[in-house]
C-alpha cells in the first residue's frame, strides 16, 4: 500500500468563541480531528492591574483586586490585605479573621459552582448550569448582604474588614446552605454517573503528578492528580489552623477527577463556614440586647445619683447624632488610627472620624509602611494566589505582583490538549477554569 | 526564623542563574512557584532590575511544603540571564511575561514573544519610566497623546507629569 501523505491544517479558536469562556485564543494544528499542536494566546483582558497598583495608595488597591478573579473576589481582597498586613506587621483581631474566612469560603463555593456549571453547560447539561447558577445567585445575595455588592465587593481594609457581620447573617447563611446542598446533590445526581458526561470527562485532559508540579500548578487541578497540597493546610493563615476540613484528592488527574474534587470542596467550604459561625467570638451584633431609654432619662437618673442600673440601658439619642452611638467595631479591625480606615458610621457620624478618614485618603498622606518586601499566598479558587509586594516607604505599594493561579494550568494547556480530539478541548478548558481577569490582570 | 512562605533569600549573579537553579532543582526544589521582576530605576540601583525566582520543595505524597527559597538576580537590559525553561517548563510563559513587562532579555531566547501585550506594543509597561497615562497607536489616538480625562490628570499630577 502506498504511503498517503497527510497534511495538517490550522484552526483558530477564539478570542470570541462560544466554547471559550473568557477571551482567549487557541491556535490549533490538526490532523483530522486530532490535535497535533496547540498554542494559547492570552492577554485580551489585560487591564494593567500591577501598574495601577503601583500608582495607588495601600487601601485603594483593594477595589482593583475585585477584578482579578471576579468569580471569587473576596479571596483576592483577603489575599491582598493579608499580604500588606504581613508587610506592616499587623495582626487583625480574631473576629475580623473569622469574618474573612467566612467571606473566602463563600467565594470559593461561588467559584466552584460557576466552574462546574459553565463547563457542564458546554457539555450539554444545561439543567445543571441553571441549578448551579441559582445556588450561586443565593450566595451572591448573601455576599451582597455582607459587603453591599455582589461582585465588586472591596470588603477588606488594611487592618480589618469593612464592617461586622449583619445581625441575621448566620440565619440567612443556614437557609442558603440548604439550597446550595440541594443544588449540588441534584447536579451530582444528573452528572456523576451520567454515561455521556463520563465519556467526555474520563481520561481526557490527563496530567501526571510530576508534570503538574513541574508546571507550578496548584489548587483543585493539582489535587486531582493526587497531591494534597492546599495553602490552607500547608501554611495555615488566619484561623484555618483551628478549623476542621478535609482536602479531597483525585487519583488520575483527568477532567472527571477535577470535577469530583470541586464538588467535594463545595461541601468542605460549607462546613468551614458553619464552623466559623459557631466559633466566632462575640462582636458588635452579638452583644446582649439592652433596654432602650431616652438619653435625657439616663442623664436625669445620673443627676439623681442612680448610677448602679445605668449600665443596663442603651441611650436613645437624636437622629442626627446617630453616628455617636455606634462603636468603632473593635473586634473586626485594628484600632490604629494611622493605619485602619474608620468605620463608615464613624466617618459620617463625627468630626474625628471624618478627619481620620480624610487624613488617610489624602494624596500622599496615607498609611506608610517601612521599606521592605514580602510574599504572601492564600488558597484561591484555582490554587495558590500569591501577592509579592515591595514597599519603598511611601503611602502606596512600590510594586505589587499577583501570582495568578490559573496562569499555570494555562501554560500547561498544550500538554493537556496535544494528542486529544477537538471535542476534548471543551471539558479540558472548562476544568482549567480560566478566569481571564486573573490570568491577564 | 525565616518566613515559611518565602524561605531563605539568596542572591546570585545573573550570569549564573541557570547553574544556580539547576543546583537547587537537584536539591529537591521541584516547583517554580513564581518568577517576576522589580524595577529599581527611581532608587538608582545598578543594575536596575531585580529578577526573583521563587521555588518550593513540594512533597507529592503528603502535599506539604518542605521549604521554599527565593533567588534574586540583579540584571540590566542586556541579555545576561539564561532561560530556565529546560528546568521548569512554566518558566517559558513567566519569562515571556518578564520580557513583556520589563524588557529583560534572555541570552538563549532572542526571538522571545510578549505574553500579555500585543506584538505592536512598544516599550515595557511595568518599567518605572513608562508613564501610566501613555497611550499606544493601536488603541489610543495616533499621536500617542495621554488619556483625555482631566480629573485623572488633576488627581495624579506626579504620574502624568503635568
Amino acid at each position: 500500500m502506498s504511503e498517503i501523505t497527510q497534511k495538517t491544517y490550522m484552526l483558530n479558536m477564539g478570542p470570541q468563541h462560544p466554547a471559550m469562556h473568557g477571551v482567549v485564543r487557541l491556535i490549533l494544528e490538526l490532523r483530522g480531528e486530532t490535535i497535533v499542536d496547540a498554542e494559547a494566546e492570552i492577554g485580551y483582558l489585560h487591564r494593567a492591574f500591577e501598574k495601577h497598583a503601583e500608582n495607588e495608595t495601600w487601601n485603594n488597591v483593594v477595589p482593583w483586586t475585585d477584578r482579578l478573579n471576579y468569580v471569587s473576589p473576596l479571596i483576592n481582597n483577603v489575599g491582598y490585605a493579608m499580604a500588606v498586613e504581613k508587610l506592616a506587621g499587623i495582626e487583625v483581631p480574631e473576629r475580623g479573621q473569622y469574618i474573612r474566612v467566612i467571606a473566602c469560603e463563600i467565594s470559593r463555593i461561588t467559584d466552584h459552582l460557576t466552574c462546574i456549571g459553565a463547563s457542564s453547560m458546554e457539555l450539554g447539561a444545561f439543567t445543571v448550569f441553571l441549578y448551579m447558577i441559582k445556588a450561586r445567585e443565593y450566595l451572591y445575595q448573601l455576599v451582597d448582604h455582607l459587603t453591599g455588592a455582589r461582585i465588586t465587593t472591596a470588603f477588606t481594609r488594611v487592618g480589618g474588614v469593612k464592617g461586622d457581620l449583619p445581625p441575621d447573617f448566620a440565619e440567612k447563611f443556614h437557609a442558603i446552605a440548604k439550597e446550595v446542598r440541594t443544588a449540588v446533590a441534584e447536579s451530582g445526581a444528573l452528572l456523576t454517573r451520567n454515561r455521556i458526561f463520563m465519556d467526555r470527562m474520563e481520561g481526557t485532559g490527563v496530567i501526571s503528578k510530576e508534570d503538574a508540579i513541574a508546571y507550578g500548578i496548584t489548587g483543585p487541578f493539582l489535587r486531582s492528580t493526587g497531591v494534597p497540597y492546599d495553602v490552607r493546610r500547608a501554611h495555615p493563615y488566619g484561623i484555618y489552623g483551628k478549623l476542621d476540613f478535609e482536602i479531597p484528592v483525585g487519583t488520575t488527574g483527568d477532567n472527571y477527577d477535577r470535577y469530583l474534587c470541586r464538588m467535594a470542596e463545595i461541601e468542605q467550604s460549607l462546613r468551614l463556614v458553619e464552623q466559623c459561625l459557631e466559633q466566632i467570638p462575640a462582636g458588635k451584633h452579638s452583644l446582649e440586647p439592652k433596654e432602650i431609654k431616652y438619653a435625657y432619662e439616663i442623664q436625669d437618673a445620673g443627676k439623681h445619683g442612680d448610677t448602679a442600673l445605668l449600665a443596663k440601658y442603651a441611650a436613645k439619642v437624636d437622629q442626627t447624632l446617630a453616628g455617636m452611638s455606634k462603636d468603632d467595631q473593635p473586634n473586626t479591625r485594628v484600632l490604629d488610627r494611622k493605619i485602619t480606615l474608620p468605620a463608615k458610621e464613624t466617618t459620617y457620624g463625627n468630626i474625628e472620624g471624618l478627619m481620620n478618614h480624610f487624613e488617610l485618603v489624602m494624596w500622599s498622606w496615607g498609611v506608610r509602611i517601612p521599606p521592605s518586601e514580602t510574599y504572601f499566598a492564600v488558597e484561591g479558587g484555582n490554587g495558590e494566589l500569591g501577592f509579592d509586594i515591595v514597599s519603598d516607604g511611601g503611602d502606596g505599594p512600590y510594586r505589587v505582583r499577583c501570582r495568578p493561579p490559573c496562569l499555570f494550568p494555562m501554560a500547561a494547556l498544550k500538554k493537556l490538549l496535544v494528542g486529544g480530539q477537538i471535542a476534548d478541548i471543551i471539558p479540558t478548558f472548562g476544568s482549567v477554569n480560566m478566569i481571564a481577569g486573573e490570568l491577564d490582570r | 526564623m525565616s518566613d515559611p512562605l518565602r524561605g531563605e533569600r539568596r542572591e546570585a549573579p545573573a550570569s549564573s542563574n541557570h547553574d544556580e537553579l539547576s543546583k537547587l532543582k537537584a536539591e529537591g526544589y521541584n516547583m517554580l512557584v513564581d518568577m517576576t521582576a522589580v524595577d529599581y530605576l527611581p532608587q538608582g540601583k545598578k543594575p536596575r532590575f531585580d529578577v526573583i525566582y521563587r521555588l518550593m520543595k513540594l512533597d507529592a505524597a503528603t502535599g506539604s511544603d518542605m521549604g521554599r527559597i527565593e533567588l534574586h538576580c540583579a540584571v540590566d537590559e542586556l541579555p545576561v540571564l539564561k532561560s530556565v525553561k529546560d528546568l521548569y517548563p512554566n518558566a517559558d510563559w513567566l519569562e515571556r511575561e518578564v520580557w513583556d513587562m520589563f524588557g529583560v532579555k534572555f541570552t538563549d531566547r532572542p526571538g522571545i514573544k510578549r505574553l500579555l501585550m500585543y506584538e505592536e506594543f512598544s516599550g515595557h509597561a511595568l518599567r518605572k519610566d513608562y508613564p501610566i497615562a501613555k497611550r499606544q497607536p493601536l488603541i489610543g489616538p495616533k499621536s500617542g497623546d495621554k488619556a483625555g480625562s482631566p480629573s485623572f490628570n488633576i488627581l495624579h499630577p506626579t504620574i502624568t507629569g503635568e
